[in-house]
């Protein structure tokens, strides 16, 4: 793959920005091949999630000092050949990804059984797998729509598995308007090739940030936000979100509202701070901060009072995951690093509770034998320990100190009245408006499914299986972590917005050129 | 033929955004097609229309001639790929749809709205 006569250390270190995405997919191939023995299957699938966590550990160990791993394909020159970029903001991200399909393919040993493994689900889960990774490293616009189109061709499949009306129903609504954000995203980089002859992200942010202001460039900015947006669920183009997710089995509706929303968002990151420069001193497209701002509000409000009208678990926490979204693109709008710095660790918090809580929501229906939360109550008796841990991402979805959805908020609080946008203080209101909203919703339903009594007698106490368990034990472990070592995490957050924006303006006043990492 | 060709991916563009607003899914399915196709036009068109000399950067020069960029070509083929594997996976949905519930009519096919909606009655308790 390598022409230049480099070692064969400098060709497996080079080639440690790809193995998160290889490692998935090989293996993959290979449970397609043992499709007739679930158990053999179960397990491939088990062993390359956990090499995939490894492989993006230690990319987030070689990466930590701020250096970049690049990788080229077919030895070509900068800017023809497709890049794979593993950076700080990319380690970063493809480690919590790692951590959460652990937390899934644990909990699926209780949740996934034979027939659904034998309807491809360890296949597909691999596939989209490999699309995130893939997703999070590559350094070419048109390999970021390849790797999203990948990742909605196996959630649609993951969402069908078991073939009921409703699935068929929400993943045709899906994939219609997944289809449709393609198709916006595509038109923008087709436009921006033609304005710049590259697609290397990189490149791209030089050749932009060196040319004049363009109608072009702003049309493609234009659609490649609502490409993107549409992907990340926001208002108001989010509704499909919540048409589908409850209706998918729930250890992928946990994988789902997981990673995909988020790699829209890691999306956005890049396209946005780096190649259009949001937050330089000379963006190339102006105009857009407020835009952002406008659609964060609007999707914090609007889809936490639409959490608290629900009754059905999924639902509910379908519409929390557009409402999360929100204060990644909130930090975003702040347009500057502090602000870049906030939505990173927030989004690394956001993956690990999101997963949490819909595994959480898997455990509550088999103990409860349903998701309606007009009949569930009384979990607490049975369950004390799981409770407990539910309890404990419910407060950290709503933000609640010492876990890590509470420093998530406050960075991003903090990094909007450090930035002095102008009205910066009512997107402050809308944020602590809908935190505390989302805090009433969680604790509603935590009280209706565990702590009041059931109405009607159960049938029998159910048993949670162990896996189940484990899967939002791990999760809950994370968020308390996160929290407890705010210090380092925040710190990498830092280094990896700071190396994310080659135009981001750093804290003394300057811009950073290119993949230069130092730790403000 | 450049102009030619935008106009044609305009109207591509204008056909496949009106059926996607249609209620039915096959008519949303093929103006999603029409789409793909449209924007394929879109890439190809990023490259240049110019004249068939082969894309070849001559001994010494520094760019590309008179010929078209092919990189976009090379786009327009994965695009097509991709946009064909997607329409297929839709249209598969489309017919498990109708086979499951002989209807089409996107406010008919309401199984994911319905499921958990709290518009639908709870169960009854009182028995």
């Amino acid at each position: 793959m390598i022409t230049d006569s480099s070692g064969i250390i400098d060709v497996l270190a080079e080639g440690l920005a790809i193995w998160p995405v290889v490692i998935p997919l090989a293996a993959a191939a290979l449970t397609l091949l043992l499709r007739r023995w679930p158990t053999l299957q179960r397990s491939v699938m088990e062993v390359a999630v956990a090499m995939m966590l490894v492989a993006a550990a230690v990319l987030l160990a070689r990466t930590r000092n701020g250096e970049a791993i690049v990788m080229k394909f077919g030895g070509w020159g900068k800017p023809f050949g497709v890049t794979f970029v593993a950076d700080m903001l990319s380690a970063m991200l493809c480690t919590a990804a790692g951590t959460v399909a652990l937390a899934v393919a644990i909990f699926a040993r209780a949740d996934v059984r034979a027939r659904r493994r034998r309807a491809g689900f360890d296949a597909l889960f691999l596939g989209m797998l490999a699309a995130v990774n893939g997703a999070f490293l590559t350094g070419d616009l048109f390999n970021l729509y390849v790797w999203f189109e990948l990742m909605l061709a196996t959630a649609l499949g993951l969402v069908t598995l078991d073939r009921r009306r409703a699935q068929i129903d929400g993943a045709l609504r899906y994939a219609a308007m997944s289809m449709m954000g393609a198709t916006f995203m595509l038109v923008g980089i087709g436009l921006l090739y033609g304005e710049t002859g590259t697609l290397d992200l990189v490149h791209l942010s030089t050749t932009l940030a060196r040319g004049e202001p363009s109608v072009t460039s702003s049309v493609a900015a234009y659609l490649l936000l609502a490409g993107l947006l549409l992907k990340a669920g926001l208002f108001p183009l989010f509704f499909w979100l919540p048409a589908s997710y409850h209706t998918a089995p729930i250890s992928v509706a946990a994988a789902l509202a997981g990673l995909l929303t988020k790699v829209a968002f890691y999306a956005c990151l890049r396209v946005f701070v780096l190649v259009f420069g949001v937050g330089a001193h000379m963006p190339v497209v102006s105009g857009m901060p407020p835009l952002f701002a406008l659609l964060a509000a609007a999707t914090m409000l609007v889809s936490v009072f639409a959490a608290i009208a629900q009754v059905d678990v999924r639902r509910l926490l379908a519409f929390h995951v557009v409402g999360q979204v929100a204060y990644l693109v909130m930090g975003l709008a702040l347009a500057s690093w502090q602000g870049s710095a906030a939505a990173i660790f927030y989004t690394v918090h956001t993956m690990l509770v999101q997963t949490g809580l819909f595994l959480g929501a898997g455990a509550i229906g088999r103990a409860g034998g349903g998701f309606d939360l007009r009949v569930l109550g009384g979990l607490i008796r049975e369950h004390p320990r799981f409770s407990v841990l539910f309890a404990a991402l419910a407060l950290s979805i709503s933000g609640v100190p010492p876990l890590s959805g509470f420093w998530a908020k406050a960075l991003v609080i903090d990094a909007a009245f450090r930035s002095g946008t102008p009205g910066a203080a009512w997107l402050v209101v809308a944020a602590l408006a809908t935190g505390f909203l989302t805090l009433y919703s969680m604790s509603t339903l935590w009280t209706q499914a565990f702590w009041r009594p059931r109405a009607r007698a159960p049938h029998a106490a159910r048993a949670i299986p162990v896996a189940m368990v484990t899967g939002v034990a791990l999760m809950a472990a994370c968020t308390l972590g996160l929290g407890l070592a705010i210090e380092p995490a925040v710190r990498l957050s830092r280094a990896a917005a700071t190396q994310l924006g080659a135009g981001v303006t750093l804290p003394n006043g300057t811009t950073s050129a290119g993949a230069s990492g130092t730790v403000p | 033929m450049t102009v030619l060709y935008a106009f044609v991916a305009a109207g591509l563009f204008g056909c496949g955004l009106y059926m996607v607003l249609s209620r039915h899914a096959v008519r949303m399915m093929l103006g999603l097609s029409l789409l793909t196709t449209a924007v394929n036009l879109v890439l190809f068109q990023a490259g240049r229309i110019r004249t068939a000399q082969p894309p070849l950067i001559p001994e010494g020069a520094e760019r590309l001639g008179e010929s078209a960029d092919p990189l976009p070509q090379a786009l327009v083929l994965t695009a097509i790929v991709i946009g064909f594997a997607l329409t297929v996976i839709l249209a598969a949905l489309v017919l498990r749809a109708w086979r499951s519930q002989r209807t089409l009519r996107s406010d008919e096919l309401r199984s994911a709205q319905d499921l958990g909606s709290p518009l639908t009655p709870g169960p009854d308790l009182d028995h």
